[in-house]
C-alpha cells in the first residue's frame, strides 16, 4: 500500500510554463484552452498544436479522469505506477497512479487528482482511485 | 519524384562487437565505416555524402566525425531520429542521389551504452530542459521500458493480446540467434521461459525487452551506374517512407499502434509491390511489443490480430510466412547504441545477397523490407519503413 513514497524530481520551468507550477502548487490542476479552436490540451504550452493559435489561455481542470493505461515499474525502489488519465476535459496526461495498491490498478478506473511533494517542497499532480 | 530504383545498397557492415570498453565512440564509427566501404570494394575518398544521427556523434551533427574519419563531402544530413534514424538515412540518401547532390553516400551509426553502464529501459534519462515535453513528463518516470509496456497493456486490453503471444516473437528471434555467433542471447527460449522471467514493467517480462549492447555498423549507398560496376549483388531501394506519431496535445492519444502505419503506406506505394511479396522483413525489436505493433501497422495482418499473427513461430525462417529479425534482432543479437535501425537494414540486406547464416537464409529471397520506429512509441516516435529488391 502506501509504504515509501517516490519523491517527485523538480525540472525547472520555460518561460510560460510557470503558472501550471503555480497552480499545481496551490492544489490546481491547470490546463491550457485554446481560445481559438475552443478546446484544452495538454502538456500545457503557448501554442495550440491544432490549430497552431498562439491565443491560450490557463484553466483550471475538475481534477477527475479515467485511467487508459498503466504500467508497474517493479525494478524501482519504491515501485512506481505510471499511466495515462484522459481527464474529463478531454485530453490526457501522463502521470503516477498513488495511495494504492499498484495490483488493484485498472484501465477504465475512475481516478482523481492528488498533488504529491517534490524534492524542494513544491508539488506535482497525481491521481489516486476516485 | 519517386526515388524508386535511383539508389543501391552497395556495402553493408556491422560490428562484431558487443561490449568495446578500449574502443572509443568515434572509433567504432570508424571501423563500421572502413567495414562497408571495403564490403562495397571503394575507398574512403570514394565518399561524397555523409549521413549520420547527430545523437550518436556529437560535435555539432556530423562535423567532428566527418573530420576524425577525413572525409570530403558535397552533402551531410544528420537526421536524428533515435533508433529509426538509420532507416530515414536510406531514403534521405536515396534522395540526395537521385537530386545530383552526392554520389556514394556512407551512413554510420555506433554506441556504447554497455560499456558506459546507461540503464537504458529502466532507468529515466534527463534530457534537455529545453524540449518541451520534459518538465510536464521526466518526473513521472518515464523510462524506456515502462513506456512500451503502457503500449502492451492498452494492446491487450483492446485486442485480448495475451503475454504468451507477445512471447512468440522473442522464441523466434532465438531461433534464429543460436546461429549468430556474435549474438549476445544464443540460446533457444520457450513461451514458458519468457513469461516465467521477472517482470520488469507490467506486462512486459525480463525477456519481452532488448538487450543493451555496444556496436555498430554502417551502410553505403550508391546510385545505379556505380552499383552496377561494382562487384557485389545489387540491392536496390525501392520504396521508403516516414512518419511522425505524437498525440496533438493529449487529443489524439492512441498507443495502440505506431508511425509505421503511415511510413510502411507510402513506402508500399513507392515500391508498387504487395505484402504477399515481402519475403523477409527487419522489424525493430526494442520490445516483443513493438513488433506486434508494426506488424499490424504495416498490414502484414488485421490491427489487433498482431499477436495472433507472430503466434505458433510464424515469424521463424523456415518455419512461418514472414521471416523476421533473422540475425536474433535487438531481442537476442544486438542493440547497437539502442539505436536499432541499422542492423535492421544490415539484416535485409544479407537475406537479399543470400549471405545471411545458411540455417536462416531464406530461399530466393528477392525481396525484403526494414521498419523501425525512434523515439517512444509510448510519447511520441519516427518510423521509417525501406523497401528493397535484389535485382
Amino acid at each position: 500500500m502506501a509504504g515509501e513514497e517516490r519523491i517527485y524530481p523538480v525540472v525547472p520551468p520555460t518561460p510560460g510554463s510557470e503558472p501550471y507550477w503555480e497552480g499545481a502548487n496551490a492544489g490546481k490542476l491547470m490546463l491550457s484552452h485554446c481560445k481559438s479552436c475552443n478546446k484544452s490540451f495538454y502538456y500545457p504550452r503557448g501554442a495550440c498544436p491544432m490549430c497552431l493559435s498562439t491565443d491560450v489561455e490557463w484553466r483550471e481542470a475538475k481534477g477527475t479522469g479515467t485511467i487508459y493505461t498503466y504500467s508497474v515499474m517493479r525494478p524501482a525502489k519504491p515501485v512506481y505506477v505510471i499511466a495515462y488519465v484522459t481527464l474529463d476535459e478531454g485530453p490526457s496526461m501522463m502521470t503516477n497512479i498513488v495511495d494504492c495498491d499498484p495490483a488493484a490498478v485498472k484501465i477504465g478506473q475512475k481516478v482523481k487528482v492528488v498533488f504529491k511533494p517534490r524534492e524542494d517542497g513544491t508539488k506535482i499532480a497525481c491521481f489516486t482511485p476516485a | 519524384m519517386s526515388t524508386k530504383g535511383k539508389a543501391y545498397i552497395v556495402g553493408a557492415y556491422e560490428h562484431p562487437t558487443r561490449k568495446a570498453p578500449d574502443k572509443s565512440l568515434a572509433q567504432l564509427h570508424a571501423e563500421v565505416a572502413k567495414g562497408a566501404i571495403e564490403d562495397a570494394g571503394l575507398s574512403k575518398d570514394d565518399i561524397d555524402g555523409y549521413f549520420c544521427a547527430a545523437g550518436d556523434t556529437p560535435g555539432l551533427g556530423g562535423n567532428s566525425f566527418a573530420d576524425y574519419m577525413g572525409l570530403r563531402l558535397k552533402h551531410i544530413d544528420t537526421t536524428d531520429t533515435g533508433g529509426s534514424s538509420y532507416l530515414l538515412h536510406v531514403g534521405h540518401a536515396a534522395q540526395a542521389i537521385a537530386a545530383g547532390k552526392c554520389n556514394i553516400a556512407l551512413v554510420t551509426l555506433a554506441g556504447r551504452p554497455r560499456s558506459e553502464g546507461v540503464q537504458t529501459g529502466t532507468n529515466p534519462r534527463l534530457g534537455n530542459t529545453n524540449q518541451p515535453d520534459l518538465q510536464f513528463e521526466f518526473p513521472y518516470g518515464p523510462a524506456t521500458a515502462n513506456m512500451y509496456a503502457m503500449c502492451a497493456m492498452r494492446h491487450m486490453h483492446q485486442y485480448g493480446t495475451t503475454a504468451e503471444q507477445l512471447a512468440w516473437v522473442k522464441v523466434a528471434a532465438s531461433h534464429h540467434a543460436q546461429y549468430n555467433p556474435h549474438a549476445m542471447l544464443p540460446k533457444v527460449v520457450t513461451v514458458e521461459d519468457v513469461v516465467n522471467s521477472p517482470m520488469v514493467a507490467d506486462p512486459l517480462h525480463r525477456l519481452d525487452c532488448c538487450v543493451i549492447s555496444d556496436g555498430g555498423g554502417a551502410l553505403i549507398i550508391t546510385k545505379p551506374e556505380i552499383a552496377k560496376s561494382l562487384k557485389r549483388p545489387l540491392v536496390k531501394v525501392i520504396g521508403t517512407g516516414e512518419a511522425v506519431k505524437h498525440q496533438m496535445g493529449g487529443q489524439d492519444l492512441d498507443l495502440t499502434f505506431s508511425a509505421g502505419r503511415w511510413s510502411g503506406k507510402r513506402a508500399f506505394e513507392e515500391a508498387g509491390v504487395k505484402h504477399k511479396d515481402i519475403k523477409y522483413a527487419s522489424i525493430y525489436d526494442s520490445f516483443t511489443i513493438t513488433v506486434v505493433m508494426q506488424l499490424e501497422d504495416l498490414g502484414f495482418c488485421e490491427v489487433g490480430q498482431g499477436g495472433k499473427f507472430v503466434s505458433d513461430g510464424n515469424l521463424i525462417s523456415g518455419v512461418g510466412k514472414l521471416p523476421f529479425n533473422t540475425d536474433g534482432g535487438g531481442l537476442c543479437n544486438n542493440h547497437p547504441g539502442n539505436r536499432g535501425g541499422m542492423t535492421k537494414v544490415i539484416e535485409a540486406v544479407r537475406q537479399l545477397r543470400g549471405e545471411a547464416h545458411p540455417k536462416v537464409q531464406v530461399p530466393n529471397c528477392d525481396i525484403a523490407l526494414a521498419h523501425g520506429t525512434g523515439g517512444s512509441l509510448g510519447t511520441r516516435h519516427v518510423g521509417a519503413t525501406v523497401i528493397m529488391e535484389r535485382e
